[in-house]
């Protein structure tokens, strides 16, 4: 479903990656690994259409991601280095908030649900700037909960997470492995999901 | 569409309520800098009517300058705007939402507030009129065309001045339109024209504005 071929990022004047290419089908986890600065967030950055890389191509389901633009970005998930909450509002706002502008239908009993799976329970109505790190991770998360769409692309999920909160994540990973979903993520700590093929991608 | 608009236009009000001391320091700041001219240049009524106008334009200029660079930079900061331009739907339509949100909280303010303003120039009843009307058809294209700039001088340091020189230079035909419109009230000449030409000015900078702003914005996420 997801190819990518010969792909080049270059950053500044000098070259993170080139000839990077593989291959991602349903039910499969790509687990990009790498020291730091190897390019590892340049590489999520690309396969998402946020940056374009200095040469090769990315296609999904047999088409570049350029042609299908609105289309690919419909099926994919991105969770990046920030948790695009905002401090201001409460995570349940954040939640709903970030459902309507992906065009997604949830309802406030389905976010409070994902809230509660996160263990955000009575924290719902606390604006997110006076939760803790490891809060606000959980809050970016609870997004996965409830998230259909085929393509995860996630950096760094576990970073501020307790050891029950990346239990939680591995099980959102394995569920949406068997529901035949992919995922491309980066990470420093073990992965240890139930389901699906676990592929691996070592940069630099 | 519509939709997506609503949500990101009652989004970015439910922040901006959340943090009102940034809408009401720039009112102030209006309100402040439209009050020094007549402390300034003394109570001839005569000069404070001919003053009018563009003092209070070029203050409205400069008070939506205060919150141009916020526009984008907060999302920028805490990853929502990747999230935004990740959205499956046309950039410049969430760019059009921020931009009807900025001026629901800075453009429309200045409009209702300025008649009060006005009313230590000695204008007359028609001419108060005219200036509210003026900035309330005006502002908008200062919030459209201000994202641009926003948008080119996002993760700049310094930005906030480069903003303000490239900005600024654009907002003369406004300005122009705007304080003419009071002037030819004041006169007698009629503001028909002057307020053509500014409703021109805000359909151009809030409908086509958005698009070259989501091309500055992928370029600043790039």
């Amino acid at each position: 479903m997801l190819e990518v071929s010969r792909l080049e990022c270059v950053r500044g004047e000098r070259s993170l990656f080139a000839g990077v290419g593989f291959r991602l089908d349903g039910g499969e986890m790509l687990y990009l690994q790498g020291r730091n600065g190897s390019g590892k967030t340049s590489l999520l950055r690309i396969l998402c259409g946020l940056a374009q890389p200095a040469a090769g191509e990315i296609r999904w389901r047999g088409t570049t991601i350029d042609t299908l633009g609105e289309d690919y970005r419909r099926e994919l998930c991105y969770l990046g280095h920030h948790n695009a909450i905002k401090e201001e509002l409460t995570p349940l706002e954040n939640l709903l908030a970030s459902a309507r502008l992906a065009d997604e239908a949830l309802d406030e009993g389905a976010a409070l649900e994902a809230l509660e799976m996160v263990g955000l329970a009575g924290r719902e109505d606390l604006a997110c700037r006076y939760l803790s790190q490891g809060q606000k991770r959980r809050v970016a998360l609870a997004r996965l909960v409830n998230e259909r769409r085929a393509l995860w692309i996630l950096d760094e999920p576990y970073v501020a997470l307790d050891a029950a909160a990346i239990e939680l994540v591995a099980g959102l990973l394995g569920a949406h492995l068997q529901r035949g979903g992919l995922v491309v993520l980066t990470t420093h700590q073990a992965v240890d999901v139930a389901a699906g093929t676990v592929r691996q991608l070592r940069l630099g | 569409m519509l939709k997506l608009v609503h949500a990101i236009i009652s989004r970015d009000l439910r922040l901006a309520m959340r943090r009102r001391a940034d809408i009401v320091s720039a009112l102030f700041f209006f309100i402040i800098v439209v009050s020094l001219f007549p402390l300034g240049v003394g109570p001839e009524p005569e000069l404070l009517r001919k003053l009018a106008p563009g003092v209070l334009w070029v203050a409205a200029l400069l008070a939506t300058m205060l919150s141009l660079p916020r526009l984008f930079a907060d999302d920028h900061r805490d990853g929502t705007l990747e999230q935004l331009a990740l959205a499956p739907q046309p950039l410049g339509l969430i760019v059009l939402g921020k931009v009807v949100a900025h001026w629901l909280v800075s453009g429309l303010p200045l409009a209702l507030l300025a008649p009060v303003l006005g009313l230590q120039f000695d204008l007359s009843s028609d001419a108060l009129w005219v200036l509210s009307s003026t900035l309330l058809i005006g502002t908008p294209a200062l919030s459209g065309i201000g994202a641009i700039g926003a948008a080119l001088t996002l993760g700049v340091r310094g930005g906030g001045v480069l903003l303000s020189l490239l900005v600024l230079p654009l907002y003369i035909p406004v300005l122009i339109f705007g304080a003419g419109a009071v002037d030819a009230t004041v006169t007698g000449l009629g503001a028909q024209a002057h307020l053509s030409l500014l409703g021109a000015l805000t359909l151009g900078g809030v409908f086509f504005a958005p698009w070259p702003t989501a091309a500055a914005l992928r370029i600043a996420l790039d």
